[in-house]
């Protein structure tokens, strides 16, 4: 792997790692299956794109960014609990809505960035060479939203979240409105992808309605190698795990797009198969060592 | 305190396996009552522990809870005033979260909650006291996930956190009968002690006809979804075993004898 196929990686790692968070809080957190995040990476690139194009601050375009996740996922969450449709069939009714909503929100399929003041240029400012500006950028970003998430599920909010995800009835118990609980939750973490959605648009500059197919396959492919090899012990190591299992799997990625056998290499068409393999890889691992040992 | 005024429920309504669980039922329950409930295997026992607990809205009949009519309340909404305990000891806690931290989610029982922090320092000094009490050492393992504990030890937490803020009715749900003979016996001394302690209405359901004449100041015996015994005070101390048998068999006849409750 070449220095810049290295480098890419990480940045696509902590980039994409913010999503990952997303799809953690989700999956492992609240115990839902959550499609919605294939639709709300491109609408937070959407709006962060059309923001930026007319005139709004790339800061301030990241906060409508989420505050537009967030509504996508409060709204799989109240398709869930209120309706009782489904948590999959509500997350997927949501994904499709979200492809036409990001349509009529640029405009067309897509909007450009080209020369626009993106989030990334306050990072050269500060005198980052330009092939590292977005890697330090996206690790800090991704840094503060760790450090926010293991605080926020350490608080008596945060510990409902875990507990609905848990155990349904000693929550209810508790006196906790689970609907409550769930569409918050989901939104939260729709938010935390809408927000990874408008740093990738900025990065690349453009926003593309096709940007998020496959967002949750990867993100569950991050989580589900993070906790196997860096462990899920904590909900902070947990949190960590999910970030780092990202970068791992950019990384296998970039190492399986740049291998060659004699004639043979994969192309970008590949990735799919390759994470597909990932995946089922890092959900036998912990059964297979399991025999190993014996 | 609680009051039950004719209510019926209906599982399975309108199909072929429509089931009676609650027949008009109405009790009354007054402050500082241990009642003890009875009843062969689908005689509406648990039902009517859902019942108060609002796990489902009746089909009629209305539930008030110090003169405030909750029928229609949610469950969680009611929840703030009712301390409950179930029958699958895994199902009170959760086993991902560590102790203080199910203690904690049950010390604000009932009350919003914010971003502050889920567990203080004030909390687990109090836990460490509280935990102390139920005398299974766990007072030094408040960090430790509830689930590396046994389904008995749960079952205490279960207890305490139903209690951690007093309810105004505690809701016991046949919660020692999926424990071995000793672990059951402990959580009954545990029930009777945390009961007259803080003197709380109780229902405690059970399978146990010698639990339920031996807690409690009054019984109720159901069958077929209504109350057809109800015994307090004197009259309830002096019930036996035999008489509670000589009640079945004059509602049920022959049927009795292969009932589970002849075992217990």
């Amino acid at each position: 792997m070449s220095f810049f196929a290295f480098i890419g990686a990480i940045e696509q790692g902590f980039v994409y790692g913010i999503m990952v968070l997303g799809v953690y809080l989700t999956f492992r957190v609240l115990d839902f299956p959550d499609l919605t995040v294939d639709g709300s990476l491109p609408l937070g690139a959407a709006v962060s794109a059309v923001a930026i194009t007319h005139g709004v601050n790339p800061f301030l375009s990241l906060f409508l960014a989420m505050a537009a996740g967030f509504l996508a996922g409060a709204i799989t969450g109240l398709l869930n609990t209120k309706l009782r449709i489904l948590h999959l069939l509500a997350s997927i009714l949501t994904m499709i809505a979200l492809y036409s909503i990001n349509i009529r929100i640029m405009d067309g399929p897509n909007v450009s960035l080209l020369g626009a003041n993106t989030v990334l240029d306050a990072g050269m400012r500060l005198g980052l060479a330009p092939y590292l500006a977005a890697p330090v950028c996206f690790a800090v970003m991704a840094g503060l939203v760790m450090v926010l998430l293991i605080w926020f599920l350490h608080t008596e909010l945060g510990l409902t979240l875990l507990a609905t995800g848990d155990n349904h009835q000693m929550i209810v118990a508790q006196g906790v409105n689970t609907h409550k609980v769930v569409i918050f939750g989901v939104g939260l973490s729709n938010a935390l992808v809408a927000f990874a959605g408008a740093l990738i648009a900025q990065n690349q500059g453009a926003a593309d309605v096709n940007m998020g197919v496959g967002t949750i396959v990867a993100g569950l492919a991050s989580v589900i190698v993070g906790e196997t090899v860096f462990g899920a012990g904590s909900v902070a190591r947990a949190v960590v795990a999910a970030v780092l299992g990202s970068i791992l799997y950019r990384m296998v990625i970039a190492l399986a797009l740049g291998l060659k056998i004699g004639d043979f290499a994969f192309s970008p068409s590949d990735l799919n198969l390759i994470t597909a393999a990932l995946v089922v890889c890092a959900m036998a691992a912990p059964a297979l060592k399991k025999r190993l040992a014996r | 305190m609680i009051e039950l005024a004719e209510v019926t429920k209906y599982f399975h309504r309108g199909s072929v396996n429509q089931v009676l669980a609650l027949d008009k039922v109405s009790l009354s329950v007054s402050d500082g009552d241990f009642i003890t409930v009875i009843g062969s295997n689908g005689a509406g026992k648990s039902t009517l522990l859902a019942s108060i607990a609002g796990s489902f809205l009746p089909d009629s009949g209305t539930i008030t809870l110090d003169g405030e009519d909750i029928t229609a309340w949610p469950e969680h909404r009611r929840a703030a005033h009712l301390g409950r305990v179930f029958q699958d000891p895994l199902l009170g806690t959760c086993a991902s979260l560590s102790i203080e931290q199910n203690l904690a989610l049950a010390l604000r029982r009932g009350q919003p909650r914010g971003l502050s922090r889920g567990v203080t320092d004030d909390d687990r000094a109090f836990f460490g006291h509280e935990v102390h009490k139920i005398g299974l050492g766990l007072e030094e393992r408040l960090a430790d996930r509830i689930g590396l504990l046994s389904g008995g030890q749960r079952q205490a937490l279960t207890l305490l956190m139903a209690t951690l803020v007093r309810p105004k009715v505690l809701l016991l749900d046949e919660h020692t009968a999926a424990l071995d003979p000793k672990t059951a016996n402990a959580i009954l001394l545990l029930t009777e002690h945390l009961v007259t302690e803080q003197n709380l209405t109780t229902l405690m359901v059970t399978h146990n006809m010698n639990q339920a004449l031996k807690l409690g100041n009054r019984l109720i015996m159901l069958h077929q979804g209504a109350i057809i015994l109800d015994v307090a005070g004197e009259e309830k101390r002096r019930l036996k075993v035999n008489d509670l048998l000589a009640q079945f068999y004059a509602v049920k006849g022959e049927e009795f004898s292969s009932d589970k409750m002849l075992l217990t």
